[in-house]
């Protein structure tokens, strides 16, 4: 396989975004990712979009069609991937093997999603049947709070990990967030307004949850030749990418403490990278709700398991601590715009491990310049881990 | 639509509702009905589907035999549902568990009759079929 790297990266501001459609709203992705690389749209080989409502929640079917025409790449070798939130890693991964298996010499992996042009209820309807349709969502009507609120409630009655504790991970990423110009929620908020906050589904309240975001985040990978001959300054390599499944039925998971995707995308991962967990500077976690956060510290090896409430109540997840996770503020205060995602991931780790552009409050120290993005789709039904090394 | 100071066209609406084929899980749904909850069991490897599997996976084989499930289940977690889905709208809050059956299976499905504060991981409760008052064949786990 050839080395791949990371060339270029953009993302839209991420929040209410009825002022575009998702065409112009990839447009301000792709647009920065393009000058940041020194490149044309023309010079785009292969284009993999990840994107979920199509046609659902938002107007058109097609749209890895309709924003590469917008955007000036048609002609690439197109697909849309979908792996529900993970989508954008799916992209990512599926254009960095674009690359790596020779194809091509420069790709993009771009992510757009727009939520927010249907009604609430009618958002949770589409992502309640986000599991099993038939046999989870159909009679019994699961939202996807109500999902991870199974794993919060299982997580808490075995390891004594407390709703104070959940809260903490509110707490943190939006201080976090709120320092980010692109971020949808750049309130700071206290443990006592998310234990206030109105429950969605027990244990999860309000300020558990991450809200719905429009938002686009666009990726330009190359190959190892094509960064010498645009004589790229800051290459940030691929060091690793791993990637598992679960179960559609939540009934059919051997516990409700982990995410076995998680632990099989990671471990896979980190062999690819050659390197062990204590290597990593900084990570983003998938933390589309509070719970999400903990179980994934626990399940990507930050912690032993049970220890996840551990980390945040000590501050070992902030700048100064072991591992600083989510500097961007994170799905829950950045916004989660479900297909786009791991894209968004991807750009915040390249800007990191460039430490260049990150707001100087939020950049994380590098020991080893090592970063690593966990992408959950669904409720643990994918799961992709990407690392990567400057 | 949401509320938008933003100018907008409202796009074509479309009404979807899938007719899901129940051909190869008929018994179970005749079967709650009738007050009974089926599972399918392989009669190849002998593993034991829930829901219901027409096929199976591990060996292949496309025959299962039906075999009617115990009631007597131990929730492993459970959540109250408060914002609810546009097609659950009609409901009050609910709330979901999913229970450990005897036999090993597990099974996703409201949890009825109890309050919210005396709802525990690791309590017994039992599992009943039943038809809504809506004429839908169900299942629900009750106190034992």
């Amino acid at each position: 396989m050839r080395k791949v790297a990371v060339i270029g990266v953009g993302n839209s501001k991420f929040g209410v975004r009825n002022d575009v459609t998702i065409s112009e709203l990839a447009f301000e992705a792709v647009k920065p990712s393009l000058e940041d690389a020194g490149i044309g749209a023309k010079d785009v080989e292969f284009v993999a979009l990840g994107s979920v409502g199509a046609g659902a929640w938002y107007e058109e079917l097609l749209p890895a069609v309709v924003t590469s025409e917008y955007c000036g790449l048609t002609r690439a070798g197109l697909v849309r991937c979908e792996a529900a939130c993970a989508s954008g890693s799916a992209a990512f991964f599926t254009a960095y093997a674009a690359i790596a298996s020779g194809h091509a010499d420069i790709a993009m992996a771009l992510g757009a999603e727009k939520m927010r042009e249907i009604d609430t209820p009618t958002s949770m309807e589409w992502i309640g049947r986000a599991g099993y349709y038939f046999w989870e969502f159909h009679n019994f009507g699961l939202t996807f709070p109500a999902y991870y609120a199974l794993y919060a409630n299982a997580h808490m009655a075995k390891y004594g990990t407390t709703e104070e504790d959940l809260a903490l991970v509110a707490v943190k990423n939006h201080k976090y967030g709120a320092m980010n110009p692109i971020a949808q929620l750049k309130n700071r908020i206290t443990v006592d307004d998310v234990l206030a906050s109105m429950v969605i589904a027990s244990p999860l309240k309000l300020y558990d949850c991450c809200p719905m975001t429009d938002g686009a985040a666009s990726i330009v990978l190359a190959s190892e030749e094509k960064v010498k001959e645009l004589k790229v300054d800051t290459p940030v390599w691929v060091a690793g990418i791993g990637y598992s499944s679960g179960t559609a039925n939540l009934s059919k998971r051997p516990d409700f403490v982990g995410l076995e995707a998680s632990v099989l995308a990671s471990q896979r991962a980190y062999k690819a990278a050659g390197i062990t967990p204590s290597q990593v500077d900084f990570a983003e976690v998938h933390d589309c709700f509070t719970i999400a956060e903990i179980l994934a510290y626990e399940d990507i090896g930050l912690c032993a398991k049970g220890e996840g409430a551990k980390l945040i109540r000590e501050g070992q997840t902030e700048i100064g601590g072991r591992i600083p996770v989510n500097m961007d503020g994170g799905l829950k205060s950045k916004g989660h715009p479900i297909g786009t995602t791991g894209c968004s991931m991807i750009y915040e780790l390249t800007r990191q491990l460039r430490e260049e552009a990150v707001e100087k409050t939020r950049q994380v120290p590098l020991k080893n310049y090592v970063g690593l993005a966990h992408n959950v789709g669904g409720t643990g039904h994918y799961c992709y881990v990407t690392i990567l090394k400057r | 639509m949401p509320s938008t100071s933003m100018p907008v066209i409202k796009s074509r609406p479309i009404t979807i509702a899938p007719e899901i084929p129940i051909s190869k899980t008929l018994k179970f749904w005749e079967g709650l009905k009738q007050g009974k909850v089926y599972a399918t069991k392989c009669k190849g490897c002998g593993k034991l589907y829930f829901p219901p599997s027409a096929d199976c996976p591990e060996c292949l084989l496309t025959e299962l035999e039906w075999v009617e499930l115990s009631n007597e289940a131990e929730v492993e977690t459970f959540t109250h549902v408060v914002i609810r889905p546009t097609t659950f709208q009609q409901y009050k809050p609910y709330t979901v568990a999913i229970g450990k059956l005897k036999e090993g299976v597990k099974v996703l499905a409201w949890l009825t009759g109890f309050k919210l504060s005396e709802i525990k991981v690791g309590m017994k409760v039992k599992l009943v079929a039943k038809v809504t008052p809506e004429g839908n064949p169900t299942y629900e786990f009750v106190p034992p």
